[in-house]
């Protein structure tokens, strides 16, 4: 449902928009259900000349069971929502990557700008080779990452939307979790909760790149960096 | 204003003048009085809440416009427009509207009561909340401008002046709030006492009318969720004025605690509205489709479970804000719980109407759309009380549309079916059908065309509280700003047809038809009394000898049965 407005680019994009159709098809049955018998009860029991309306008290078992079957029904959708939902956070906010396989990134949120440092051409954090960029970060399609999310003064929140990721950034704590990217392109990164005058402004992009493409940007940040320091 | 600047002064001034002005309708213990201070400053703060919305729609569908009767918004106006518009509907019209008018006109009314047991406290309920309204709006005229970090206030942002450049506007924000809940915990405690102690001989605890019990639990909640935020605004007040470090993390202290303390509150707070404009709903379906009520014991267990399992919810509101991810599972299961109960309560509405002979006045209008739109506010919430749905919808505009799709059919649905079925009791005239069915339909069709494309957006990954969303190349398309001015012109018809209900009122106050005792023909024993009640309601008190539901009983000429007619 939600691919038709932003496109999926994540491992646990498909998951959660999953869970979601999962929902929108057993809340969505109910509520047809609910609003059809609603809209025909009024339209069949409208008032006529010297017809009376019965007299149901609702209380008698024969009546509860109207009440009672819809209740129970209503338990069990609950049951494979919450196995649904479980089963998609525990995937998405739960696991990370083992330290084999991903690489760190750390998400930097301050009023209003993000900064991000990649781990250069090592694929470690904190050396010399770590690329610091501004309001754009760029991430190889195929990986695995793990990002460590940071704030400089108030409460911030990392949301990739093409990744269906969301994720609040707290002063004093740095919160880790992990996405990888599964198509290339230039997405938006928002900031989800409200920060000040500039939380309007707080807009990142996120460039997602195939390995070569990646190689390539590594190399040009270096190259620049270099430049920099002989100067 | 004059009665809680020199209440001594007003005391002796109204000592010459029986019942003057002041003494009667600022000075007054009279529960119905006490009920038009607390109807009337919520209507107008209603409308300064409407017309911020009006503001705020403009400029995020046109962003940069000039806006009618406004000017160029900033961001920081923006801010504090959003802020304000949140606080008022909620703190300043939903609370004073559904809980305090309602409450105190209906409990002694339908439960066959001259007063409340403490009028003077209930006069002094009002007078703080006056206070506290002051204090709010007072802030919009202070240097820096009106507290613009949301209704939710979330520290580090509202504590501390270096983050959010309002830092008188945010001290009196919270100070407003934390007056307003000193108001209603003094008007709780009348109404739980008052529906315990002062009814009707005969009534018995399951004779009471369903709003009257639910305004009783609504209070019940109230007293018991809203202390963790007093304690929370105390400790938000002295981060801001005092320097102490309660949720600055470079202190020692955490910014998540506050979140914990506010949504314990907050969303129990849902349900203290909801209740209310529940209650009326069921009075109004009763009288117009003249039906018992399907199931009054199971009515009244749903809300009493609702209730208790509030409590037990609030951090579905913080799934992704860095508490503990295995946490999440816990929320997630009582959240969806709570969908038992609230769904129940909706079957037994509807089974309500089968076997009904329905009548289509204003009222039943009301109280019928507000079932019909409370379901999808109450279906659209299953996303997000989901966690792993909710990692996608929070901060979107889906839940801006979730929660307006219960807020406005709780605030003004259920509002407007309560004054249009009570009208002819408070003011002893009946309102006129024609225009009271024009100000329905011109509410009810542009408010889904308001927030059906806002459902659209946040869909498609529109995300809250943006000034300009130019600025995300995602959300910048046409189509995008085609469903935002949608929005924004619904809005412009619904606040403008507005001016219909009071021209209604108006028109009716004037020249409506007479009301009679019960116009409605209906049961419960505020229609027993002359519209409008004296001071004191009633001739002589009533004697209760039934239930108030016992529409078309069989073997009975009429089709009702007061509660205080002998068999």
């Amino acid at each position: 449902m939600i691919e038709r407005w932003v496109v999926q680019a994540s491992t646990y994009a498909a998951d959660i928009d999953g869970v979601i159709w999962l929902i929108a098809v057993l809340v969505g049955f109910w509520f047809v259900v609910a609003e059809l018998v609603f809209f025909w009860l009024i339209l069949k029991f409208r008032a006529r000349d010297g017809q009376r309306a019965q007299y149901i008290t609702g209380e008698e078992k024969k009546q509860m069971r109207f009440i009672s079957w819809p209740h129970y029904l209503v338990l069990v959708c609950d049951v494979f929502i919450v196995v649904g939902a479980v089963r998609v956070w525990v995937e998405v906010k739960q696991q990370l990557p083992s330290e084999a396989e991903a690489q760190h990134v750390r998400v930097v949120a301050q009023q209003w700008a993000w900064s991000f440092v990649h781990p250069g051409a090592d694929a470690k954090l904190d050396t010399p080779d770590d690329i610091r960029t501004v309001d754009e970060l760029h991430v190889q399609v195929g990986q695995k990452y793990i990002y460590e999310l940071e704030s400089r003064d108030v409460l911030h929140d990392f949301s990739v939307p093409v990744f269906r990721l969301k994720q609040d950034a707290v002063p004093g704590r740095v919160i880790t979790g992990w996405f990888e990217a599964t198509k290339t392109g230039t997405y938006d990164i928002q900031c989800a909760e409200i920060c000040g005058i500039g939380h309007g402004l707080m807009a990142g992009r996120i460039v997602i790149e195939s390995p070569e493409q990646h190689a390539a940007w590594i190399e040009s940040q270096s190259a620049t960096r270099l430049a920099a320091n002989l100067r | 204003m004059a009665e809680h600047a020199s209440p001594h002064h007003a005391h002796a001034h109204d000592a010459h003048h029986e019942e003057g002005w002041v003494k009667k309708y600022l000075w007054s213990t009279d529960h119905k009085i006490i009920c038009f201070q607390y109807m009337f400053t919520g209507m107008f703060m209603a409308l300064i809440g409407g017309f911020f919305s009006y503001v705020f729609r403009m400029q995020t569908a046109f962003p940069g416009v000039e806006v009618p009767l406004y000017g160029i918004v900033s961001a920081a106006e923006y801010n504090s427009l959003i802020t304000s518009h949140g606080t008022i509907m909620i703190f300043w019209v939903a609370m004073p509207v559904l809980v305090a008018a309602f409450g105190n006109y209906l409990i002694p009314l339908m439960i066959g009561a001259d007063d409340m047991v403490f009028p003077k406290i209930n006069r002094l309920s009002y007078q703080v909340f006056l206070l506290s309204t002051i204090v709010l709006l007072s802030s919009f005229f202070v240097d820096g401008g009106a507290f613009g970090g949301a209704w939710t206030a979330y520290p580090p942002l509202s504590a501390s002046g270096a983050y959010n450049n309002t830092p008188l506007g945010s001290s009196l924000w919270v100070v407003a709030v934390a007056l307003e809940f000193v108001a209603f915990l003094l008007g709780g405690i009348n109404f739980i006492t008052t529906a315990m102690n002062s009814r009707a001989p005969g009534m018995k605890l399951y004779d009471i009318p369903i709003v009257v019990w639910f305004i009783v639990i609504a209070s019940i909640l109230f007293m018991a969720s809203v202390g963790p935020l007093i304690a929370g605004a105390v400790m938000l007040f002295m981060d801001q004025n005092i320097g102490t470090g309660f949720f600055d993390p470079a202190r020692g202290g955490d910014p998540v605690l506050w979140q914990h303390l506010f949504w314990f509150f907050g969303h129990p707070e849902v349900y203290v509205v909801l209740l209310p404009a529940l209650g009326i709903t069921a009075e109004i379906i009763t009288v117009f489709s003249r039906k018992k009520l399907f199931g009054y014991k199971t009515v009244l267990n749903t809300a009493i479970a609702t209730g208790v399992l509030s409590f037990t919810v609030w951090a579905h509101h913080q799934f992704i804000a860095g508490i503990d991810p295995r946490m999440a599972h816990i929320f997630t299961i009582t959240t969806l719980l709570i969908s038992v109960p609230i769904a129940e309560m909706m079957f037994v509405y509807i089974a309500t109407l089968y076997g009904g002979s329905i009548t289509l006045s204003t009222p039943m209008l009301w109280a019928l759309a507000f079932i019909a739109e409370f379901l999808i506010g109450g279906v659209t919430g299953i996303f997000l009380g989901a966690s792993g749905a909710d990692i996608y919808f929070h901060d979107t505009y889906f839940v801006l549309a979730h929660f307006h799709y219960t807020f406005f059919p709780i605030a003004i649905i259920g509002t407007f079916a309560g004054v249009t079925y009570w009208f002819p009791k408070m003011f002893g005239k009946m309102m006129n059908e024609t225009l009271g069915k024009w100000h329905f339909w011109l509410t009810i069709i542009p408010f889904n065309f308001i927030f059906i494309p806002l459902f659209v957006l946040g869909a498609a990954g529109e995300h809250r509280r943006i000034f300009d969303y130019q600025n995300f190349p995602e959300l910048a398309g046409a189509d995008f700003f085609f469903l935002r001015q949608m929005a924004t012109i619904a809005l412009v018809v619904m606040l403008l047809a507005q001016v219909i209900f009071f021209l209604n009122v108006f028109l009716s106050l004037r020249s409506g038809k007479k009301a009679g005792k019960n116009p409605f023909n209906a049961n419960t024993l505020e229609w027993q009394a002359e519209s409008p009640p004296p001071h004191g309601n009633f001739a002589e008190l009533p004697t209760v000898y039934r239930g108030p539901y016992e529409y078309s009983v069989p073997g009975r000429k009429d089709d009702y049965w007061p509660q205080n007619v002998p068999s």
